[in-house]
């Protein structure tokens, strides 16, 4: 039993990537190997210190500037997982791009979307989408939600104050049936019906938790989260481009296509006047 | 802006912990549990910086299950509070201090006795009749103070329990709507709805 447990014990103050290559002499598995990915390491004194004042954006050696501003969101319901996303990616006030692919198909049935650094999210998601295969290989089934976002979480939390920045939302369909889990750089992870992440986030809450019900429609639960998307891009300067639709149904998930959102406006302005014309 | 409270009463400790998780100005999350059963007569509740709040609780409540496995006996409450006190102790002088504050509460099956026990990120522990985590403490230990008794039963502990999140209702400027509310007693952990009392 104790030696069992000696194989397996790793302390959370010594993650594997400070592990000495000698301690591992004669113990070496592929498993505990991959556990957690390696990466060089700043040789400064206090390497997180270091990393800390690097990326901080209110520090004085603010050197590495990290991609922000987006809006995502994602909520369950009656038929699913809608994941709604913007477009647009910003440094500083430079708009970078306009057609960026903010949600990330780790394998058919599991979505990843991307807040914070673009970098970051997309190399730990791929990550996860390797763990998740790997996983698939070694138990012949498909991994849960619940264990993928905790892979996802765990790795980031290992990293945790070197200026990882990623704000993500995980969903998928398993055994259980539709699951959705925030998890972000900070390594909180949390389990729930609703998220929206970016700094576009508020206003998609608003119009999201106004028009939101459980037991809704499919069609409707798609323009709810394309609509909130396109409120977020409308009052959020560093959200905008087109909003990326995907559903999530017991089949994997589904593309439901990318749609710029200036003409969404003016189709959303005709409808206004339609609905005003309507009731006067 | 997190609160966590918990009074002992005759043969039970009742604790709570709100159930907001938020992140800047926005609620992600209005119905988190910030408890983990260590063992089965011992409740830890936490509150903290995020991500490690929950790795901290989870590492100490693997090994707690672990000693249990090792020794086919359970840790008692006042023994896992010491081993999480000196693993709190430990991480302070680590590259990586974790910055979590606790509130523990069990019983002991051995003595019969309720035990509570407060401790904070920088490894101090106190064993108390009633305590608080939190802003909740600025408010509620006075209140404690002033109406907790010995050998208090149930109905009393959650009266006391309902007052003190009452007065956050009244005079804390953050919102917690909610409360998860849990008793340890010689039955083990379970919760308690709080609504369900008047």
């Amino acid at each position: 039993m104790d030696k069992f447990v000696a194989r397996y014990a790793t302390s959370p103050l010594t993650p594997a990537f400070q592990t000495e290559e000698l301690n591992l002499l004669g113990k070496w598995d592929a498993a505990q190997d991959f556990a957690i990915p390696a990466f060089d390491i700043p040789g400064a004194e206090h390497p997180t210190q270091f990393l800390q004042s690097i990326t901080n954006e209110s520090s004085p050696d603010y050197k590495i500037k990290i991609q922000h501003g987006t809006t995502t969101l994602a909520f369950k319901f009656q038929g699913g997982v809608v994941v709604a996303v913007d477009s647009r990616a910003t440094a500083g006030n430079y708009i970078a791009s306009q057609t960026v692919k903010k949600v990330i198909e780790i394998n058919p049935y599991l979505l990843g979307t991307m807040a914070g650094g673009a970098a970051d999210c997309s190399y730990w998601e791929r990550e996860l989408g390797r763990r998740c295969r790997l996983y698939e290989l070694r138990n012949k089934e498909r991994i849960s939600v619940a264990a993928a976002s905790k892979l996802l979480a765990n790795m980031v939390y290992s990293y945790k104050g070197m200026g990882l920045s990623m704000g993500t939302m995980v969903t998928g369909w398993d055994k259980t049936g539709p699951n959705l889990f925030y998890v972000d750089s900070d390594g909180t992870r949390l389990k729930g019906d609703l998220f929206s992440v970016g700094s576009g986030s508020t206003f998609a809450y608003g119009v999201l938790d106004s028009g939101y019900n459980y037991d809704m429609s499919v069609s409707d639960a798609i323009e709810l989260g394309k609509r909130s998307i396109y409120h977020a891009t409308h009052r959020d300067a560093m959200s905008g481009g087109s909003v990326n639709l995907y559903h999530v149904t017991e089949g994997g998930w589904v593309y439901h296509g990318n749609h710029d959102v200036g003409p969404l406006h003016w189709e959303y302005q005709d409808l206004k006047a339609r609905e005003h014309a309507l009731t006067t | 802006m997190e609160c966590l409270f918990g009074i002992t009463g005759k043969d039970f400790t009742l604790l709570a912990a709100d159930e907001v998780a938020a992140r800047s100005i926005v609620v992600m999350k209005s119905k988190e549990d910030k408890s983990r059963t260590l063992s089965p007569h011992i409740l830890l509740l936490y509150t903290g910086e995020p991500g490690d709040t929950v790795n901290f609780a989870e590492y100490i409540q693997r090994n707690v299950r672990l000693y249990g496995i090792r020794n086919d006996i359970e840790l008692s409450p006042k023994a896992a509070a010491n081993f999480t006190r000196r693993e709190l102790a430990e991480s302070l002088r680590s590259r990586h201090p974790y910055a979590v504050n606790l509130l523990i509460g069990g019983y002991d099956t051995k003595t019969s006795a309720p035990a509570l026990f407060w401790l904070d990120y920088l490894g101090s522990m106190a064993e108390l009749p009633f305590a608080a985590q939190g802003y909740g403490a600025y408010f509620c230990t006075s209140l404690m103070d002033r109406y907790w008794q010995p050998d208090m039963n149930l109905d009393q502990a959650v009266a006391l329990m309902k007052q003190c999140i009452q007065e956050l209702k009244t005079r804390f400027i953050v919102n917690l709507p909610e409360f998860n509310c849990k008793v340890v007693d010689k039955d083990g952990v379970r919760e308690i709805d709080l609504k369900a009392y008047p």
